[in-house]
């Protein structure tokens, strides 16, 4: 059975064209998917609980296509809802959909589905040997983790939807999973459905127009077909193709829930100027094993910032941040009892090396050096300290003590900036289940369009 | 010559916080072919302080890509990272000069 899936976006909050996603609309896809985000922008999201995007992006995107998914009839998934797809995005983006559901006067059947991890239940996975580690993984302590989840994959979609639901806001899923889980269902390939899955989710990435977002796949018993949306797009074998390569550490092998697809034997054929046809592509049965994402809180930073416009000091950098640092670490055990073991400092120069730190290799002549200070300490309040302790120091200490003292380009005042908890990733390990579900929960609900009075 | 001045592009992106992988596009198989020759493991694993051996290394002759992954000089996000996305990363290859 043929299977067409339409992804509006690579991601919900980028923006997408909308002449292209109705065309999409009116070609009667039967299901319409797109992701919430990834841990591309770091851990912050997945240790805070909170989306990266703003409410506003999210709720006038998210409008869009809940008034899409109305015209179509279809159902409208969500994956990795809120960036982070933790148990308190999945909630604010359930938020979102009741207010828009209210505001459109739609009703609807809502599944949400959790994918946060108690600790408990790690541990308890941990203990029966039922945690893998991955490569390279950090040593396992899951005594100060502030989130963990596991990554979805087609089952649990597939469970979602089963509910009859309109619409389905899922938390942490693999980038594949919620444009997999149909074709998956129905019978297509599973070879050409995880496939079609990987290249569609980033949207018109896998086109020669990456930022016209909508992305149209059908999916069969052989494999699939991708086609782009926007009239300035075309994807190409070349550029379907290459697309394995984004953000994959392995071109050719993708682990998922329950195996791996291996696409070494992929065909890929131009249909025509902007279709192309993928064939070939294997499905590989494996343990169901789910991947774990945890973050913890590592230390609170502040951090301070002075430019050097002045040439001797800009020739000089890295000697005066060497001896500055040296001043001030003594300065700091000296009044404030801390020791290096106890707080962290750092200086990094842009405009020398701050992109590459020790792997830069090449040396320049800039006119200005920013110094950019970082104080890690084990709360707010002492990274604060220490920032307020350094900052006339960082101002005006000198490169020798027989010249005047210097006063540098302070961008604001205050010069310090207190940035709040530095989160870390914690896991990088799967969880072994013998049910897929054993990890997730659902919750269904129904929502009235209110009548008006 | 600089590797960057031979092919049309190299790019480099994080692959899950503890991955960077770095693609070398070349427009001309001959390019290709040379790209895939000259440039050894080695002085990719060197530019990047890992040891070789866990260097992966793709030449995908179909897409005239060679591609490196390797665990990230620092894991993403940690203290001691300085490129949340890891596409600065790139420009380390794209100026190594190629014999």
């Amino acid at each position: 059975m043929t299977t067409r899936v339409l992804v509006p976006s690579g991601v919900l909050g980028l923006g997408f064209d909308r002449k292209a996603l109705a065309r999409g609309v009116a070609m009667k896809p039967d299901i319409i998917c797109i992701d919430g985000g990834s841990t591309d922008s770091g851990p912050f999201s997945l240790g805070a609980g909170v989306s990266k995007y703003s409410r506003a992006a999210t709720k006038s995107e998210w409008r869009t296509l809940m008034a899409a998914r109305a015209e179509a009839g279809v159902p409208l998934v969500i994956g990795t809802a809120g960036t982070c797809g933790t148990d308190s995005t999945v909630d604010w983006m359930y938020e979102i959909t009741v207010e828009l559901a209210r505001e459109l006067g739609q009703s609807l059947r809502i599944a949400r589905l959790y994918s946060g991890q108690p600790i408990a239940r790690v541990a308890q996975a941990l203990q029966a040997g039922r945690i893998d580690p991955l490569t390279p993984a950090p040593e396992i302590r899951l005594d100060d983790l502030s989130n963990v989840v596991a990554l979805a994959g087609a089952e649990q979609i597939q469970a979602a939807l089963a509910t009859g639901a309109d619409i389905v806001i899922a938390g942490r899923t693999t980038d594949t999973a919620t444009i997999a889980a149909l074709p998956l269902s129905r019978g297509d390939a599973a070879g050409g459905a995880w496939h079609g899955a990987k290249i569609a989710e980033c949207g018109a990435l896998c086109s020669t127009n990456p930022t016209s977002g909508v992305i149209m796949v059908d999916f069969d018993e052989t494999g699939f077909t991708v086609e782009p949306l926007a009239e300035t797009a075309a994807c190409t074998p070349h550029s379907v193709s290459a697309h394995m390569l984004y953000e994959n550490s392995d071109p050719f092998r993708l682990y998922e829930p329950g195996g791996h697809l291996d696409v070494t034997g992929a065909r890929y054929t131009a249909l025509d100027p902007r279709r192309v046809r993928v064939e070939g592509s294997r499905w590989i049965p494996g343990p169901y094993t789910v991947k774990l994402e945890g973050a913890r809180i590592a230390g609170y930073q502040t951090t301070i910032l002075a430019i050097l416009r002045n040439a001797h000091y800009v020739r000089n950098a890295q000697a005066w941040i060497d001896r500055l640092t040296g001043f001030l670490t003594s300065e700091i055990e000296t009044r404030m009892g801390l020791t290096t073991g106890d707080y962290g400092l750092e200086f990094r120069l842009i405009g020398v090396n701050g992109a590459l730190g020790g792997l830069e290799n090449r040396s320049g002549d800039p006119v200005e050096v920013g110094v950019l200070g970082i104080i890690t300490a084990r709360s707010q309040a002492e990274a604060g300290e220490i920032g307020k302790l350094i900052n006339p120091f960082v101002l005006h200490y000198p490169l020798t003590d027989d010249e005047e003292l210097p006063t540098f380009a302070f961008p604001y005042s205050p010069a310090t900036t207190d940035r709040g908890a530095l989160y870390e990733f914690a896991l990088n390990h799967v969880m072994h289940l013998d049910d897929p579900m054993a990890a997730f929960r659902l919750e269904v609900s129904e929502i009235g369009a209110e009548v008006p009075a | 010559m600089r590797l960057g001045d031979m092919v049309l592009k190299v790019r480099s992106k994080n692959a899950g916080p503890f991955w960077v992988t770095i693609d070398i596009f070349c427009d001309r198989p001959e390019v290709f072919g040379q790209v895939r020759q000259a440039l050894s493991s080695s002085a990719v694993a060197a530019l990047y302080d890992v040891p070789e051996q866990l260097l992966k290394r793709f030449d995908i002759e179909e897409l005239r890509v060679v591609k490196f992954s390797l665990p990230r000089p620092v894991v993403q996000g940690s203290a001691e990272d300085r490129d949340m996305h890891g596409a600065q990363y790139a420009a380390l290859l794209e100026e190594l000069e190629i014999a």
